[in-house]
């Protein structure tokens, strides 16, 4: 032959430049809205304003930018742990396009002000039908490459890719179930307080299988990688997979305290919520521990930087979501921005950070190369997004615990002490610091960009030989 | 037998088979396959890495 078969890094490359691209656009829309909040001069048209930005801010970061990093990794780690190259590229491809496709439909309809008005599922009927398509696609090219390996153990970072894109298949199928009325207007299939617990089961679940059990994929095999050290403990990996799988489906109803919803099923969402704490902490140590006796390298390399603190994020908003699912506390911290702060926890420390990490080693690596152009810049990179991410949380817990104090309190005759608005004046110098760690993190990722776009300069794409297992110790 | 007998039954079984998990996960006859497994990541030449073992990480 005249050369050897490679991998398909093609695919992984489109959706790792797009992850930067898309992580920007969507972090800017963030920034946007978090200023309409501080100056409410900035909704000046009907498609600028915040309530319509909002949800394209919300959908382009997860499923844009989150959404590109998955694709990207997962199609990495599944040919090299598996010693094979893509099952059907064609479909691969698609799955790239489709999904692009979808993010611009997007981009242009929820700013028009068609939407389904689900949360995280805004998106009309025809863009679901496709995200359907593409979903399956993505499916059958991932289960594809797993069913020919040429490893007779499947390794753990697939397993949790698997269930993300199986969980995620069925989430999106049964709660996008709507009836068309016309091409961009369509009503949910099922009504009332049903309607609410299917949102919410499929809302708490994107959570748990998007952004958690697809994230740790990349856990299980860039934290390894990049510490050039076995995972702590394969056998806290097994348990850690099967106690996600087990317990996650059922915290949904902690969306939903003190509705409609039955006391009982409350009570049902609020004890897995707490049950989940075990896993996603065994998950957690077990990641963290992977640079026992290399604690070292965290000094000098400033992507296992972004990997172990993501980790640490994990920790803080996996303790903090359980807590907050808590009845009584819930009465305290729902509906106001502890809950923005906590979501931001897992998003930016967790989720973002953990995708920044492996997209700064996957991009050298398609272009031939084992390093970013600038390290120092990954390092400049790493702090300016951990003071955003604190400012951003620390200025939401103490804006949201305020709001839930203003609202609840009361005068001796009954009455309410404070009028809604002026918990919202008493919020603005918290809306403000919010805003300025948003920028920061912003900031960020235009560095990323930057040093992406100097490592890829002049440089010529390149796909790894297929290479056959070979024993570890060799 | 009415449609919540089988739905208790079914979230019995989860448990059992969960439980049924853990011990396997954590019995001696997993143990290799294991310790294979973890190597995954290290079994290519991308990049080049440091491959033994951490005998003093090894879990009792």
């Amino acid at each position: 032959m005249q050369s050897q078969a490679t991998y398909n890094y093609k695919v992984v490359r489109q959706f790792a430049i797009m992850t930067v691209v898309w992580g920007i656009v969507g972090m800017l829309v963030g920034v946007i809205v978090a200023a309409q909040l501080v100056w409410p001069e900035l909704n000046f048209a009907e498609w600028f304003h915040f309530g319509r930005l909002r949800p394209l801010h919300t959908n382009a970061v997860i499923f844009a930018f989150g959404g590109c990093a998955l694709f990207a990794t997962s199609y990495y780690v599944v040919q090299r742990t598996n010693h094979v190259p893509l099952f059907a590229p064609k479909l691969a491809s698609f799955t790239f396009w489709g999904w692009q496709l979808i993010i611009v439909l997007a981009a242009v309809t929820l700013p028009l002000g068609i939407t389904t008005s689900k949360e995280y599922a805004e998106l009309e009927w025809p863009i679901d039908i496709l995200i359907a398509v593409v979903w399956v696609s993505y499916a059958i090219v991932f289960f594809g490459t797993i069913a020919k390996r040429k490893t007779s153990h499947i390794y753990v970072a697939n397993w949790f890719y698997g269930a993300f894109i199986i969980a995620v298949a069925l989430l999106h199928i049964v709660n996008s179930a709507a009836i068309p009325v016309s091409l961009t207007k369509s009503y949910s299939a099922y009504a009332g307080v049903q309607d609410a617990m299917i949102q919410w089961w499929y809302g708490h679940n994107a959570v748990g299988f998007f952004l958690t059990a697809g994230f740790l994929g990349m856990m299980y095999y860039f934290v390894p990688k990049q510490a050039d050290r076995p995972v702590y403990s394969y056998r806290l990996s097994v348990v850690h997979f099967w106690a996600l799988i087990f317990t996650y489906m059922w915290a949904g109803p902690h969306h939903l305290h003190y509705t409609a919803l039955p006391d009982w099923t409350q009570s049902v969402g609020m004890i897995f919520s707490l049950i989940l704490l075990a896993p996603s902490w065994g998950g957690m140590i077990n990641g963290i521990m992977t640079l026992s006796g290399a604690w070292h390298k965290l000094r000098t390399d400033p992507i296992l930087k972004f990997l172990i603190t993501s980790l640490s994020f994990y920790g803080m908003s996996t303790f903090e979501g359980p807590m907050m699912s808590v009845k009584t506390v819930n009465a305290l911290s729902h509906y106001t921005d502890w809950t923005v702060g906590h979501v931001h926890s897992g998003a930016l420390g967790w989720v973002a950070m953990v995708s920044i990490g492996a997209i700064y080693y996957l991009l050298p690596r398609m272009y031939g190369k084992t390093e970013m152009y600038s390290t120092k810049l990954i390092t400049t990179h790493f702090w300016i997004a951990t003071i955003g991410v604190v400012l951003y949380i620390a200025s939401m817990w103490i804006a949201g615990v305020m709001q839930g104090l203003m609202w609840r309190a009361t005068n001796p005759d009954g009455t309410l002490t404070y009028s809604f608005v002026e918990s919202v004046k008493a919020s603005y110098p918290f809306w403000s610091i919010r805003l300025l760690g948003g920028v920061l993190f912003l900031g960020g990722m235009l560095l990323m960009f930057y040093n992406m776009v100097k490592t890829i300069a002049g440089q010529k794409a390149y796909s790894a030989p297929v290479v056959a297992p070979q024993a570890a110790h060799a | 037998m009415e449609l919540n007998d089988l739905r208790s039954i079914l979230t019995v079984l989860g448990l059992v088979c969960f439980l049924g998990i853990c011990l396997w996960a954590y019995s001696k006859s997993a143990r290799q396959g294991f310790d294979e497994a973890a190597q995954l990541p290290f079994t290519d030449d991308d990049p080049p890495v440091r491959k033994e073992p951490d005998q003093q990480r090894k879990e009792g």
